[in-house]
């Protein structure tokens, strides 16, 4: 397994920059892993990243690799699909990127059902910029741009993938990381616009003011409140206060995007060749 | 009473803040900027300050909500940098052609790509025909007396026009250096407080912004905008003046060192002016006349005054931290070759495109800039008229 996923990272951009503790180099782990069990090839997969932390793990990859701008991966990613449905194309983006400055991409990509893998890296925080409040950053939580709490509620990241019309959506942690690659690996395979949320620990930025220790008692807590979607369906909402589902979250069918636009553009051409002979 | 502190940049704007006390900041973190906003938020969670901070979901909503607050009547301001204020370039003509006269910490960095985190003018340079006051500063004091000086001149019945306070990323933002600032009472006295004369919701007096402009009307309506921005140059003077008295600091539209009987002439933007004024000193103690022109109002653009400044100066080197691709000269250079222009002066202007992308700039290399300009008097060769400097071959 180790030598058939080493081929997919750029191993002399090795030691990776994250911080000690930082959780996602586990989330790059896995995600090169779904890579070996999709069997991926080099030469037909783009990974899109936007600006972050965690969009900085396009630069460990050895795929066609394109480093966006903060909050705009997905609408690139849109184009690459489009110009090449043929692609397999991965998105990954940090918590702000993907439902702060990146929120109307990522809803309007979920609506159009469009065939990319994103993957969220959720550390609760912007942690490139120093730990100021995210979309996604728990209310009451502390951050350097709310030093006595965040007064705004935050997304649930899989509900809104879900109503905006995401056809996969899926939770993992970086603590059960098997759990994570099986979940990116399953989002790959689905046909249609797939979300797997990765949390992650980021101890600096997040952990440290927020009084969750290091970036082991963060994978702990990651452990405590993790519960798998089955168990968690069998729960009363008051047991489940405080924790969050892990697992396969939500999954369906319907038409994808580069599929209907092909058999569109098909038909046109085909009634305009009619036409023509006519 | 003056207070002797040793801050960086974003903390001496970050103060200034507190002690103007602003009625809404809604901001966006970026690279270098991000900390003024988190200062702010800190002065509000320990009760200093009243304002109401906003944590918006990108640059363009902070901008936007800065035109709604301001709109209402509040006093608003937001800090930014690079991306940021490119993604804020929609709105920025908003706020201007509005008339809101909101301010901005502009700390200067790159734009991508590549990514660069690191100084350079092109954002706030990209942004410099949105209708905006821009001022830059050269050090940490500065920044402060600028941006204390800010509201007073945006927010002028003859102006009412958004301000950008710029500074250097990282070279100013981070750096600490020593600096005086004043006591909170005299700021709060010397900015007053913010009454508009007319604001929405207002019931006496409704009012429409951002109204549809007809062809019949438009040209007007950008007319008096200039007009507006053309006062603003009269409004900084007299605001300089009143600054002075109270802090001893004097400014103007822009600052000559040693540049009255200069034959070679630097004109520069922002902190490697400190630089260029080592460089000067030296030249000078080698007997050789070279002088500085650092602009400190780049919008309006004083561009008579600054011609009268340059007058006797037979070689000038303009300096831009951007490249701004027009195949020919960088944003300064167009500006200051079109002031002499202006005023029939015909010296040889070289401009030099330097320290992009946080390319460091020593004293070393800007003398070698002034010495280019003798060798252009002695060969009476100007070569290439548009160069970088310090270019990795
Ligand atoms: C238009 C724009 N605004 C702001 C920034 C600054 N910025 C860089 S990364 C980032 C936040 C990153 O947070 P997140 O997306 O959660 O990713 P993380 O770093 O936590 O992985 C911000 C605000 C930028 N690059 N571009």
């Amino acid at each position: 397994m180790q030598n058939k996923v080493n081929k997919y990272l750029r191993s002399e951009m090795l030691p990776h920059i994250w911080c000690p503790g930082c959780g996602n180099g586990i989330v790059l782990g896995a995600l090169t892993r779904a890579f070996g069990l999709l069997d991926c090839d080099q030469d037909n997969t783009v990974v899109v990243s936007g600006i972050g932390c965690s969009s900085r793990a396009s630069g460990y990859l050895d795929f066609s690799t394109l480093h966006t701008t903060h909050g705009r991966a997905l609408a690139f990613a849109t184009g690459i699909k489009l110009a090449r449905p043929e692609l397999k194309v991965f998105v990954i983006m940090g918590d702000g990127d993907s439902t702060g400055i990146g929120g109307n991409h990522f809803i309007h990509a979920a609506r159009r059902n469009i065939d990319l893998t994103a993957i969220i890296f959720n550390n609760s925080i912007y942690g490139m910029t120093g730990g100021q409040s995210s979309p996604l950053s728990p209310l009451n939580s502390k951050a350097t741009t709310a030093p006595q709490g965040t007064l705004e509620r935050p997304f649930d990241l899989p509900e809104l993938a879900r109503a905006a019309g995401a056809t996969y959506v899926a939770r993992g942690t970086t603590y059960h990381a098997n759990m994570l690659t099986q979940l990116i690996k399953n989002g790959a395979d689905h046909k249609g616009f797939s979300v797997v949320e990765a949390i992650t620990a980021c101890p600096i930025s997040y952990g440290r003011r927020n009084k969750m220790g290091n970036g082991y008692d963060m994978l702990l807590w990651q452990k405590e409140h993790g519960i798998p979607v089955e168990r968690a369906r069998k729960l009363e909402p008051s047991e489940m206060e405080g924790k969050f589902a892990i697992g396969e979250l939500h999954k369906s069918d319907a038409p994808e995007f580069t599929d209907i636009y092909e058999r569109f553009i098909d038909e046109k051409q085909i009634n305009h060749r009619e036409a023509k002979k006519a | 009473m003056s207070i002797r502190e040793r801050l960086s940049g974003n903390e001496a704007v970050a103060i200034a803040i507190r002690q103007i006390n602003p009625d809404v900041m809604p901001a966006f973190p970026i690279t270098p900027s991000t900390e003024i906003a988190q200062m702010v938020a800190t002065y509000i969670a320990n009760g200093q300050v009243n304002t109401e901070f906003i944590p918006v979901e990108s640059e363009h909503s902070a901008m936007s909500a800065a035109i709604g607050a301001e709109a209402a009547g509040a006093r608003s301001l937001t800090a930014t940098s690079s991306c940021g204020l490119a993604l804020m370039w929609e709105v920025l003509y908003v706020a201007a052609s509005s008339r809101l006269p909101i301010a901005m910490a502009v700390v200067n960095r790159a734009l991508s790509s590549p990514i660069n985190i690191n100084c350079d003018h092109s954002d706030s340079m990209g942004a410099r025909d949105a209708g905006w006051i821009q001022i830059y500063s050269e050090n940490n004091q500065e920044v402060y007396d600028n941006f204390v000086q800010a509201y007073r001149i945006a927010e002028h019945p003859s102006v009412r026009l958004p301000i950008m306070i710029c500074q250097d990323g990282f070279y100013t933002s981070h750096a600490v250096e020593n600096m005086e600032l004043l006591e909170d009472r005299e700021i709060k006295d010397f900015v007053g407080e913010y009454a508009p004369e007319s604001y929405l919701l207002n019931s006496r007096q409704p009012l429409s912004v951002g109204a549809y402009g007809l062809p019949a009307y438009y040209m007007e309506a950008k007319r008096s905008q200039l007009e507006a921005l053309k006062n603003a140059k009269q409004v900084t003077l007299e605001v300089a003046e009143e600054f002075a008295r109270l802090s001893g600091r004097n400014y103007g539209l822009f600052e000559a060192y040693r540049l009255e009987d200069a034959d070679y002439a630097m004109v520069i933007i922002g902190s490697t002016a400190g630089t260029a004024k080592d460089a000067v000193d030296k030249l000078r103690a080698e007997g050789k006349k070279a002088g500085l022109l650092k602009i400190r109002l780049f919008r309006p653009f004083p561009g008579e005054e600054i011609a009268h400044a340059l007058k006797n100066a037979g070689f000038i080197a303009c300096m831009d931290r951007t490249e701004s691709f027009n195949g020919q000269c960088g944003p300064l250079g167009a500006e200051v070759k079109s002031a002499l222009f202006n005023a029939r002066l015909m010296p040889e202007v070289i401009n030099y495109v330097y320290g992009i992308g946080g390319r460091d700039v020593a004293v070393e290399n800007i003398t070698s800039v002034f010495e280019d300009l003798i060798r252009i008097e002695q060969t009476k060769d100007a070569g290439d008229r548009y160069r970088y400097l310090s270019l990795r071959e």
